[in-house]
């Protein structure tokens, strides 16, 4: 039998999602046949699954274009956003281990969720259609519903699990809304097409809109954007620690990506209506976020209204609105995933087993107690606060040039009073580490091999983009100059 | 000329390289420790002074240049050079940060690893700042410096160290987070992060005069937290007075300066007309700077707090000197600031060594301290003399440059300023007399040691210096001349009004050309809309 070469084609650009779902279906087989003890040796399977969707997108990525006519595409910006997502997913699962030992919760289902949820992403971020879009969106959003509630005896976990469920079906039902009414307005689902019909008119239809305005909602949703963000300080707090990690970086990556596909590409030329929706979301973003993390005593929920924060920071590069902008926003997102992924993971070694450890004095003269973990999560830190040599430096540093390429000036200045502001709290970290006489009950428990690697990769990687950013940096332009090529 | 030509590289980065050496070293091991880092800054003023004879008085431009591309995609360089303002500055800190090393050997007992690590990685953020040509770089140095400050406030510091440490580093950012704003608007106005192109492009046109004058603001802001000027000085009393004795010694001797330079390197000559549309005011600000910190420095009955508040009313000399807008009083004015690195250092260190002896920094525990102690009190009274600039002695001729300055244009400025200078005397001498003079009152100073052998050096070599800049002013002053002139160059094409307005680049500029047609639109209107 011969198979048709575009079918080959077709396979091999959603290859890296197909890898995901094989690998996390092959843990779930092998588990039944693992003894309790040995469930943690599936986390290399799930690894090798990493290892193999990112050798695929590296594979697809030397022939970009589109798949099954065009309701997904691999191109350079699918690409980088599919290198973050399961790069964030890979570390996230590498810094588990020891959590799921210690909460006792070691299940072939958590890597396996992790893996599909991975999938998921990866469809947002090469969707060019709005439906495939919508699937990739449930498939990460399900999977993340089941992994926040993974700690079942604890009450918090449930909460955070059922919160997020009830929510998020509510916000894809608006994105969903909002596809409908795109449909009706221009009467198709893909991308471009929609593109195409609305730069045909000479304004953009009312219906189309209040598509976009619903997918806003929907997909604000899923970046923690205000106001859609009540929910995230419960869900980030009450999910297991290493789950809040993959949260607050994965899925809003591949949103973001989202977001800049049907914003960018689709109503490019409604640009005018959703500018200041942008703007206004994005001031309110940074500084609920700010303003909010600054009276957190609990460093969990602080790093929670933290990437609130960064959602917000993002979304200035956001409001550019050119391809330079699309650029920032997609090296501050590689930057983001690294820091916030590093700093979740320190905090769930840090909270010790049933996370009791999470106050700020809980911390009290770490930095003489394990100097290299104070050291790393220091590092996370600073990034997150925008310190020069350090990754999050430079991603607010293009941020704020793409907007003011743009000429939005005053948005650049609230985003940097604004971070000011955040300097506060995530100096109080580190003022309890390094300032703070010890506290005499706490023993420091060993950091697992798993989760050094983890943590050396997320560090040595902020403070690689810190220092020699060029490299990813073409990479991003690259990326954001394909989005819009694809586009024609 | 291989070796000259990363002459510079090598003394911003070698502290750095004495981190690792440290690193590497068992944490209990003091005694190496203190070796290690003291041997690693000698070295390091050792190199910096083959600056000197490279350096060609007559030439204005930066000398020992490197140019290397550092982030191409974002025209970003690593560009350094230094010139007759910025070489002495670069002296200056390499000179005080050995000094500060020795002064901390017995005082500093936790930590000490981590200590001298935090001093060398600050020497390396400082000398960057002063040798950066790239505004980028720039700002990636000024932002580092902020960091080990603040861990040797907070960890090494005295009481309400948190508080203090907290307060300067939230202070100094806001002021820094502005300026970096700026520093993206100038890129995007002239293309270019490079202070020599963006110098070179401002000479050809002008600014929109609103555009200028925010320009202005920004940067003026960050320096003018810094320096500190009246009314943005209040961090400065709290970290002073918190900081361990070489903390203090470094804040003030240099990082100050840091502010005063950036002011005589960006704000001057690339904005001047906004800089002479602000003069009056900021000559204001100065002058109450000046008065007011010498007022509130008598009344203190700390004597840390006392020497604090006299930096506030030195570097108003500084800001004035600078704002004058004369060669003689900007030469005075950079004279100033190595005067004062120098004096104010040099008085930190004297508190810091009867700080080592009671652990109080009050005046009235002291008292008759000339009796047990007529050494390290003799040289106490050198360096307060040389602080309230006796003639003969260093802070003389830079007062008197500046006051000499400022009188050709602003005869009312020079003799208000001039009641700075009296006052300086008074709360110096009196301070001077009620520590050291008279009866010994508390019981517990008859005891106290004379000035060790460590000590002494110290207060030799700071002795040393403070008469040599003296009275052979002349080796600092005709070095500085040529750049302090271009300086001025550069600020006099404000009254050549015949250039066209520099126009920003359209928004559309960064448009991939593979696409023009598939953004032009989108980018069209952001032109239109985005003017919030």
């Amino acid at each position: 039998m011969q198979i048709p070469a575009e079918q080959i084609t077709n396979i091999k650009r959603i290859a890296p999602e197909i890898a995901l779902c094989f690998f996390g279906v092959l843990i779930m087989v092998v588990d039944s046949l693992l003894s309790a003890t040995r469930k943690r040796s599936l986390i290399w399977l799930g690894l090798i699954g990493m290892l193999v969707a990112l050798g695929c997108v590296e594979i697809a990525g030397s022939d970009p274009g589109p798949a099954y006519s065009d309701l997904i595409r691999m191109d350079a910006f699918s690409v980088f956003v599919h290198i973050i997502v399961i790069g964030a997913a890979a570390l996230v699962i590498l810094g588990s281990v020891q959590y799921l030992e210690h909460e006792g919760i070691q299940r072939a289902e958590y890597y396996a969720l992790v893996l599909f949820a991975a999938a998921g992403m990866g469809i947002l971020a090469g969707a060019s259609e709005l439906v495939t879009a919508f699937v990739g969106l449930e498939m990460s959003s399900i999977s993340s519903y089941v992994l926040a509630g993974f700690r079942k005896r604890a009450a918090q976990s449930n909460e955070a699990s059922l919160k997020y469920f009830i929510l998020g079906s509510f916000a894809t039902a608006f994105f969903l809304y909002g596809i409908a009414m795109t449909y009706g307005a221009t009467g198709t689902t893909r991308i471009d097409l929609v593109r195409t019909t609305l730069q045909g008119l000479a304004h953009p239809p009312a219906l189309a809109i209040l598509g976009l305005g619903l997918i806003f909602v929907g997909l604000g949703f899923k970046v923690v954007a205000a106001p859609f963000q009540i929910y995230a300080p419960d869900v980030y707090e009450g999910a297991p620690t290493p789950v809040t990690a993959l949260l607050a970086s994965g899925p809003k990556a591949a949103t973001f990506a989202l977001m800049l596909r049907i914003f960018y590409v689709s109503f490019g030329s409604a640009h005018g209506t959703w500018f200041w929706a942008v703007w206004a979301s994005a001031v309110l973003t940074m500084c609920i976020g700010n303003f909010a993390a600054l009276a957190q005593t609990n460093v969990k929920r602080m790093l929670a209204y933290s990437s609130i924060a960064h959602a917000g920071y993002i979304l200035v590069a956001f409001a550019a609105s050119t391809a330079v902008g699309v650029a920032a926003v997609l090296f501050y997102l590689a930057v983001y995933v690294l820091m916030k992924v590093g700093a979740f993971l320190v905090l769930a070694h840090l909270g010790q087993t049933g996370e009791k450890r999470l106050e700020i004095q809980d911390y009290a003269g770490l930095g003489n107690k394990q100097p290299v973990l104070a050291a790393c999560f220091s590092l996370f830190l600073l990034s997150l606060l925008g310190l020069p040599a350090t990754g999050g430096f430079l991603g607010k540093f293009f941020a704020f040039q793409a907007a003011l390429d743009s000429r939005i000036v005053w948005l650049v200045v609230i985003a940097a009073v604004n971070s000011v502001v955040g300097a506060y709290y995530y100096l109080r970290v580190i003022v309890a580490m390094y300032f703070w006489e010890p506290s005499k009950e706490y023993t420091p428990t060993r950091v697992a091999p798993t989760l050094t690697v983890a943590l050396v990769i997320a560090a040595v990687g902020t403070l690689y983009l810190g220092v020699l950013p060029a490299r990813v940096l073409a990479l991003a332009k690259t990326a954001a100059d394909s989005l819009f090529t694809s586009a024609r | 000329m291989n070796q000259q030509s990363h002459l510079l590289s090598v003394i911003t980065f070698l502290p750095l390289l004495g981190v690792p050496a440290l690193l590497v070293l068992r944490s209990e091991d003091h005694t190496w420790i203190r070796r290690i880092a003291l041997a690693v800054s000698l070295a390091e003023f050792v190199i910096s002074l083959w600056l000197l004879p490279g350096f060609s008085r007559v030439n204005p431009s930066y000398q020992f240049p490197e140019i290397y591309s550092w982030i191409a995609g974002a025209n970003i360089r690593y560009h350094l050079g230094v010139d007759g303002i910025s070489l002495f500055l670069v002296l200056l800190t390499t000179f005080l940060t050995p000094l500060a090393i020795l002064c901390s050997w017995q005082s500093i007992r936790e930590n000490v690893k981590g200590f001298f690590i935090a001093l060398l990685i600050i020497e390396t953020a400082m000398i960057g700042v002063f040798v950066s040509l790239d505004l980028f770089l720039f700002f990636v140095f000024w932002e580092l410096t902020l960091i080990p400050m603040y861990f040797l406030i907070g960890i090494w510091g005295h009481d309400r160290r948190i508080y203090a440490a907290v307060k300067f580093i939230l202070y100094t950012m806001f002021g820094s987070i502005l300026m970096l704003v700026a520093i993206l608007w100038l890129y995007n106005l002239t293309g270019s992060f490079d202070l020599l192109e963006i110098q070179a492009r401002l000479n050809v046109t002008t600014l929109p005069a609103a555009t200028e004058l925010l320009l202005f603001g920004a940067f003026f802001l960050a320096f003018a937290i810094k320096v500190p000027l009246f009314p943005l000085h209040t961090w400065l009393p709290d970290a002073h007075t918190e900081a361990p004795t070489a903390g203090s010694v470094i804040l003030a001797g240099v990082m100050l300066k840091l502010g005063t330079y950036g002011m005589l390197r960006f704000c001057l000559p690339l904005f001047p007309d906004a800089a002479h549309k602000m003069a009056p005011y900021i000559g204001m600000l100065a002058i109450i700077g000046i008065v007011y910190g010498a007022l509130v420095a008598t009344v203190q009955h700390d004597l840390k707090r006392l020497v604090a508040y006299t930096s506030v009313s030195h570097l108003g000399f500084v800001v004035l000197g600078l704002f004058a807008f004369s060669t003689v009083s900007i030469q005075g004015a950079i004279y100033q600031m190595l005067n004062h690195g120098v004096s104010t250092g040099a008085l930190f260190l004297g508190v810091g060594m009867l700080y080592d002896r009671r652990h109080t920094h009050e005046i009235k525990e002291f008292g008759g301290l000339t009796t047990p102690m007529p050494v390290l009190m003799s040289f106490f009274l050198f360096i307060c003399l040389s602080s309230l600039a006796l003639p003969l002695l260093n802070g003389f001729v830079g007062e008197f440059l500046i006051l000499i300055g400022v009188f050709e244009h602003h005869a009312a400025w020079a003799s208000w300023a001039a009641s700075g200078a009296v006052l300086s005397a008074i709360y110096l001498l009196w301070a001077y007399q009620r520590v050291a003079l008279g009866e010994v009152t508390e019981e517990k100073n008859r005891t106290l040691p004379d000035a060790s052998t460590r000590e002494r050096v110290i207060l030799v070599t700071v002795a040393g210096v403070i008469l040599f800049m003296g009275v052979a002013s002349p080796l600092f002053t005709r070095r500085m001349e040529a750049s302090t002139n271009n300086v001025l160059r550069q600020m006099d094409r404000v009254r050549d009004a015949s250039r066209p307005t520099l126009v920003p680049p359209a928004g559309t500029q960064n448009i991939p050309s593979s696409s023009p047609h598939a953004e032009g639109s989108l980018a069209n209107t952001t032109l239109k809309r985005a003017r919030p």
